[in-house]
């Protein structure tokens, strides 16, 4: 691959403390509450009522719409409620909460998919209930079901995992390393892709390694492994396919109209799992980190677990949590409570002391533009602030604030601490308001 | 369920870290670039410099101590600002100036030009570039009665004249050399003198990413340009950049962020009017130097060089990644 020019990036302290922590499991706690929320796009209906005894893998959840993704049980045990909870997001979800008999009994549904054919593999990738691992969320087969298949020519492994603390996916390559690589054939076979890229930040060494060793022993020919500069959002969607294949894209444009399906290395590598056992997403990897934590860990986690347990199983909190965020510190969400249940996407736990929790006061813009030279998209997040205030969507859309990604840096490297991240989400919001 | 489970925690949106450079660290780093020119002007001038400094950058603080104080509005001492104007000032004027008429410059740079317009972040013209020629215009025999360095023992002379002024007098035969001007023994505001420890400050500021080199290479390689030109020697060229306060402007006072353009064509723009107003007084005025002018009439065309500059980049799509 010939050397191009970066988009503008920042360094951001790795914090990659759990990158050699091979992944333990947890036992299974006493009650899970699993999420009808769990992808973008429709959330999915109960499938079981009050009282139902569930066993592992049993689809729970599940709904008619095209993007969604059914839901199953992490455990084996018994319905006992079904709630409505207030979620991360802030709005209302409803949850299935299982006591579990700890007996972890699987369910006959369990069986290997047989894949003769491409549709054969759509729907085998939506009833391994996949959506992005990688914290977006969105529904692996509708991303493996483009409407330009044809065009469609390369393949491209999001293992960036710019954000700092998390491990997850380093650890997928590390551990998992063969099954990325199945998946990534089977991807590339049914959809009649010509090569495979699998984009890793430098600062994963054994992850890189890995995966070239595996490629040279399967003798593969079209996959190769890109090293990307570690440097802050190298694994944003539109950065990776600009940074593998040079090609540029617009907000609101899939990678598949410029002939690219992207994925998360761990969505490919449990995919391929369950291409291989059929046993659906039922558990996930989550690196568990922060000051606050007493055993920093990668642990499989039954999804639905409760933060509290996981924290429990890492040896309890050392300090007083103040914040616990689900997902990266740069784009994660800071949930409110520690009873939130773990999710599809939830990359990481982080609980940090209110030494790293506070958050800073604001002061007054210097007008240094050092969001504007952060910003991997070159945009002028000192304008959006302004002109948000003003409510003058006119200049947030002739400034192009749609373009924005959220990704934070312009936040990180504010020496001001404006939030400017939250004033571009906030008026966004106020342009989509504006055009309806 | 009889777990505890912390439910107070906080909830802010991400990112939920962020750098550890602030506006304190920011104006303390231009402080320490600052350092190499204040050692040198203390070293030329002698113990005056330091007791000037020292009254600028008290008053300062002082004043926008009390201000914030009396208008109840969050105090913001801390950062760093005030004192940096406050050593700006000091640098600006000559090293015997009268104290009072120092805390009165002090005064007017901190109450009137960065406070009644709001503050920190919006103000539209560099306090101390403004306070400079406030207090030019009022006390004109004070600023351009200079001292003599150290190295001017000379019994019969009172005052050194500027290496500016002795031009503007036509006396060229004078001029102190270009090794004199680059070290700095010669007559002069305070922290102008040293060419040498103000281009050592300004490289630490660009290598440390405080300030872009954008405008500092405008507005010197424009002020070279024009002499060159003008003068048709290479000699007067150095001259005019070594001389006056074009280091000490180009480096630290145009480079402020509150008052110079966003973009780097606009900042472009901005370095090469300074250069040009500058050299256009300084050869064609009334007064020996333009420095100050041509940074507080640039201060006042940024918002229309922002949005000129505003035009390009939107041309180009601004978003670097759109189609």
């Amino acid at each position: 691959m010939s050397q191009r020019k970066h988009l503008p990036s920042i360094h951001v302290p790795h914090h990659k403390n759990t990158a050699a922590c091979e992944t333990v499991t947890m036992p299974v706690p006493d009650e899970v509450s699993i999420s009808m929320s769990q992808n973008i796009g429709a959330p999915c209906k109960p499938l079981v009522a009050k009282g139902d005894y569930v066993k592992v893998g049993q689809r729970i959840g599940d709904v008619e719409a095209f993007v969604s993704a059914p839901i199953f049980s992490s455990v084996s045990g018994t319905v006992k409620a079904i709630e409505q909870v207030r979620g991360s997001m802030g709005g209302f979800e409803t949850h299935i909460v299982i006591e579990t008999d700890k007996k972890q009994e699987v369910s006959e549904e369990v069986k290997v998919p047989e894949i003769n054919s491409f549709e054969d593999f759509v729907k085998a990738a939506r009833d391994s209930g996949m959506v992005g691992l990688g914290g977006a969320s969105f529904p692996t087969h509708v991303k493996l079901n483009p409407k330009n298949l044809d065009e469609c020519k390369y393949l491209v492994v999001n293992a960036a995992e710019c954000e700092p603390f998390i491990t997850t996916d380093n650890r997928e390559m590390v551990e998992n390393g063969q099954d990325v690589i199945d998946g990534m054939k089977m991807i590339m076979h049914w959809l009649g892709l010509e090569r495979g890229y699998i984009g890793i930040e430098t600062n994963k060494p054994d992850a890189i390694a890995n995966m070239k060793r595996l490629i040279e022993q399967n003798e593969i020919k079209d996959m190769e492994v890109v090293p990307l500069p570690s440097s802050y959002p190298k694994g944003a969607e539109r950065v990776l396919v600009y940074e593998v294949t040079g090609k540029t894209m617009n907000a609101g444009v899939l990678p598949a109209q410029l002939g690219v399906i992207l994925d998360n290395v761990s969505t490919i590598g449990v995919m391929a799992e369950y291409m291989k056992t059929g046993m659906p997403i039922v558990r996930r990897r989550v690196t568990v980190d922060g000051d606050a934590v007493t055993e920093p860990k990668n642990v499989f986690v039954p999804i639905g677990t409760r933060i509290a347990d996981v924290v429990e199983f890492c040896g309890g909190y050392k300090k007083e949590p103040r914040k616990i965020i689900m997902g990266g510190p740069m784009m994660g969400r800071a949930t409110k409570g520690d009873d939130s249940p773990t999710m599809k996407n939830t990359s990481s736990i982080l609980c940090f002391s209110q030494e790293m929790a506070e958050v800073k006061e604001e002061t007054a813009c210097l007008n240094c533009q050092r969001c504007h030279t952060a910003c991997p998209f070159g945009l002028m997040p000192s304008i959006f602030a302004d002109a948000y205030e003003r409510k003058d969507v006119d200049t947030l859309n002739r400034f192009n604030v749609m373009q924005c990604m959220e990704c934070g840096s312009c936040s990180y490297t504010c020496p001001a601490r404006r939030p400017l991240s939250m004033t571009n989400k906030l008026a966004k919001m106020m342009v989509k308001e504006a055009s309806k | 369920m009889d777990k505890k489970f912390h439910t107070n925690l906080i909830v802010s949106s991400a990112p939920h870290i962020v750098t550890e450079s602030d506006t304190t660290r920011l104006m303390g780093t231009v402080i320490l670039a600052l350092v190499p020119a204040w050692a040198a002007s203390i070293y030329i001038f002698g113990f005056r410099a330091l007791l000037l400094s020292v009254v600028c950058v008290f008053s300062s603080v002082l004043f926008e101590y009390l201000y914030n104080k009396f208008m109840n509005r969050p105090q913001t001492v801390g950062d760093l600002s005030a004192a940096l104007t406050g050593l700006l000032i000091a640098f600006n004027v000559p090293s015997n100036f009268p104290f009072w008429q120092a805390v009165i410059g002090c005064l007017f740079a901190i109450v009137v030009v960065k406070q009644l317009f709001g503050g920190i972040g919006r103000n539209f013209s560099n306090p101390a570039i403004t306070a400079r020629i406030f207090l030019f215009i009022s006390f004109s025999a004070s600023m351009s009665t200079w001292p003599l360095t150290r190295l001017e023992t000379a019994t019969d002379a009172i005052t050194g004249p500027t290496p500016l002024a002795i031009l503007a007098e036509g006396s060229t035969d004078q001029l102190p050399g270009l090794g004199t001007l680059f070290l700095g023994f010669h007559g002069g505001s305070t922290g102008e003198v040293c060419a040498l420890a103000l281009i050592i400050g300004g490289v630490f500021l660009i290598v440390r990413k405080v300030i872009s080199p954008v405008i500092p290479c405008a507005f010197i390689g424009t002020v070279f340009v024009f002499a060159l030109i003008a003068t048709g020697s290479l000699h007067m060229a150095l001259f005019h950049v070594l001389a006056g306060g074009v280091l000490l402007g180009a480096f630290f006072m145009a480079t402020d962020y509150v008052t110079s353009p966003k973009l780097p064509l606009g900042q472009l723009i901005f370095g090469i009017g300074c250069g040009i107003i500058t050299m256009s007084i300084r050869l064609f005025g009334s007064y020996p130097e333009g420095v100050s002018f041509s940074i507080l009439l640039m201060n006042i065309c940024t918002p229309l060089i922002n949005n000129l500059s505003y035009k390009f980049y939107l041309k180009e799509g601004g978003a670097k990644n759109g189609k």
